[in-house]
């Protein structure tokens, strides 16, 4: 016997029902997706077209290159298109349900708040509202657990990147209130 | 084979200062815990952590970029074992027999093979880069632009003629890429392209904070999508059980042989690690006498796998460091380090940094040997890890994200361009457009672009210089026979249907 052998078991009491309904199939997100990507290529090739297609005294122009590769973009993306409409009688996979949705929404859309206070307030305030906010809002962990590992955790990244490494991160308020 | 030799006794000779040993040991444990936290693994950690080396000399900037590349090869085999969680898409075989083995009891024995198999796996694979890599670089000095644009070509044509994904999904992915990668200044007119007016785009998409936000943010979003309950064991390796799994490995040597060499084949080719790992699998099971217990929680299982998929792992720097063509996401992301500390990935590197290169080599037979040790004694600690609950992980991850996007360029445009990445690849993912071919692209883009173009002015415009000679020329053809790959062999199979 190598040593006590335990059980680690992780519960995740607010994990997402298997039986939510879906949002949207993955065939009609693929389809957007294809869309969005043809009119991406459009605009590049259109911008590229402008910026000369041609060949000069040296060698290929600028737009060259990327005119090209936006029009396999197109095409590829037309391949794709023509693949799925035509499978569209067949049943599809869901792209992702309610429950999953409302879980990725729970952390992309802080991340969201998290980008625009970090413009205002700097990163290590931001990061910290970020960590104590979502420990203790969505992970229903203790205030104070929540808040001590948020202050310890921008602390050491302040002193690892500001202090001993000399990377400069956004400042804030804080900050030049601290005089650094 | 003596001239290399040297050369390696003098990376060594580089490495072995304080300085850069404790680096590499910090970049070990930062290592082995970005492989075993979830949302979490080898190329977005090295892509995250990447900022913190950005003040360091080259070398003891790769030196700890490389540790934590093999700490996190290791730190995925122990939730793989314990958890049946595969850190990475590679490890995925190591659960098949690794998981049964610990369920009954055996998880030390198991976690013993697979940190010896990866061991083993990634040794042969260094005396390969160490014994071959100056020679292929020496020779490619003799390359000219299109001689690299035919190798630029062949890897992308190899993505899309051997990848298991649909094919116009690769190509997407892949153009996509390299359309990323001409916005801005054009290095050969220094005309704008792509830039639409906008001042932040005039420096360009920065490959890191693409892959940050395509990796990590993306991660975190696939992550928080499933249930993240887990059940799994505890375990602590014992001096008397590593020893007796190590007794036994004799009889086990032609299996390691046989991974390292699929891994080291597979690992040159772009994108083969998750390929290595399951042939190296299967062939195991074909050749076994006793095929029924494959699955069932044996430990040549794991030996075969983990052998694999960390020779093909580690193999993969070969190319990136002989051609300036990574072989995997990771080399990839270790290639874009190298851009940001000034150095110019290709064959010169051997002879203008060989500081640099012998000590990253050397690196990587000390660092797999202390990574090795560390492994084995401190596996409960680093299995405690996953107790910390993930609303306290994602958070911190998200944050350091941040800090690395941030730090590369210094912009707050950058922090915009991660999430906007992050989006885009949680969509990719779930609609299976690859994201390893969009990387590879990425990074490539400029230079591909370059040696076409430097290519079209030597040859005036004519594009049969890339069949101007036997040496360019049979790599054009591999090329486009690759790219045609799926045609050819359904081609070649109907009429060998027909004949019969």
């Amino acid at each position: 016997m190598s040593g006590p052998e335990k059980e680690i078991v992780i519960e995740d009491p607010a994990a997402p029902a298997a039986d939510s309904p879906p949002v949207a199939g993955t065939r009609s997100v693929d389809i957007a997706v294809s869309l969005l990507l043809l009119a991406f290529a459009g605009l590049l090739g259109w911008d590229n077209w402008r910026t000369g297609i041609g060949w000069d005294a040296a060698g290929p122009k600028p737009g060259y290159f990327p005119f090209y590769l936006s029009v396999i973009l197109a095409g590829a993306c037309l391949w794709g298109l023509a693949k799925e409409l035509r499978a569209r009688k067949q049943p599809d996979a869901p792209f992702v349900s309610r429950a999953q949705l409302r879980r990725v929404m729970q952390v992309f859309v802080p991340t969201v708040a998290f980008c625009v206070l970090t413009q205002w307030l700097g990163l290590y305030v931001a990061s910290f509202l970020l960590i104590a906010g979502f420990m203790a809002i969505i992970g229903r962990i203790a205030w104070w657990k929540s808040l001590l590992t948020a202050f310890v955790f921008a602390a050491v990244m302040f002193l690892t990147f500001d202090v001993a490494f000399d990377v400069i991160m956004p400042k804030g308020p804080l900050e030049a209130w601290l005089g650094r | 084979m003596s001239e290399a030799f040297g050369l390696l006794l003098y990376g060594f000779g580089v490495l072995l200062t304080w300085k850069t040993l404790a680096l590499m040991m910090v970049g070990l444990v930062l290592g082995i815990f970005v492989g075993v936290l979830p949302g979490l693994g080898g190329p977005n950690g090295v892509a995250i952590l990447l900022p913190l080396t950005f003040t360091m000399d080259p070398t003891s900037a790769i030196v700890m970029l490389s540790c934590i590349y093999w700490g996190a090869l290791f730190g995925g085999a122990i939730t793989s074992i314990l958890f049946n969680i595969p850190g990475e898409a590679w490890s995925v075989a190591t659960t098949f027999d690794g998981y049964p083995m610990a369920q009954q009891g055996k998880a030390a024995e198991a976690l013993t093979a697979a940190f010896t198999s990866s061991f083993i796996g990634s040794f042969v694979a260094v005396l390969l880069i160490t014994f071959l890599a100056p020679g292929i670089a020496s020779f490619a000095l003799r390359f000219g632009p299109p001689e690299f644009f035919a190798v630029y070509l062949l890897t992308f044509c190899s993505f899309v003629g051997l990848g298991r994904e649909e094919k116009h999904k690769t190509i997407i992915s892949m153009t996509l890429g390299l359309l990323l990668a001409g916005v801005g200044m054009d290095t050969v007119s220094g005309q704008l392209r792509m830039t639409f007016g906008s001042a932040e785009l005039l420096r360009g998409i920065n490959f890191l904070v693409a892959v940050i936000g395509l990796f990590g943010i993306s991660e975190i979003l696939l992550t928080m999508e499933e249930r993240l309950a887990l059940r799994g064991h505890a375990a602590a390796i014992s001096l008397r059980t590593v020893l007796r799994v190590w007794k036994d490995l004799p009889r086990y040597w032609v299996t390691l042989l046989r991974s390292s060499v699929i891994g080291c084949w597979l690992g040159i080719t772009p994108g083969g690690a998750i390929a290595a790992s399951f042939m190296g699998y299967n062939l195991a099971k074909r050749f076994s006498k006793d095929k029924e217990s494959f699955g069932k929680g044996r430990i040549e299982g794991v030996f075969a796998p983990e052998t694999a998929a960390h020779a093909s792992g580690t193999s993969a720097l070969l190319p990136m460091l002989a051609l300036g063509i990574p072989g995997s996401g990771t080399a990839a992301i270790l290639l874009g380090g190298l851009m940001v500390w000034g150095l110019n990935p290709g064959p010169l590197l051997f002879v203008e940094h060989k500081n640099f290169v012998w000590g990253l080599i050397a690196s990587m037979y000390l660092g797999n040997v202390v990574g090795l040790v560390m492994v084995l004694s401190t596996v409960p600690f680093f299995a405690a890890v996953l107790r910390v609950p993930f609303a306290a992980i994602a958070p911190m991850i998200i944050v350091s994200c941040a800090i690395g996007a941030f730090a590369i360029q210094n912009a707050m445009f950058d922090i915009w361009l991660m999430l906007v990445f992050g989006v885009v690849g949680y969509v990719f993912k779930k609609i299976g457009i690859p994201l390893a071919p969009f990387t590879l692209a990425l990074v490539l883009g400029n230079r591909a672009e370059d040696a076409f173009r430097l290519s079209m002015i030597g040859a005036g415009g004519d594009l049969r210089v890339f069949w101007s000679n036997s040496l360019v020329g049979s790599i054009t053809t591999l090329a486009v026979v690759l790219l045609f790959w799926p045609l050819i062999s359904a081609v070649v199979s109907r009429l060998r249907g027909a004949k019969a």
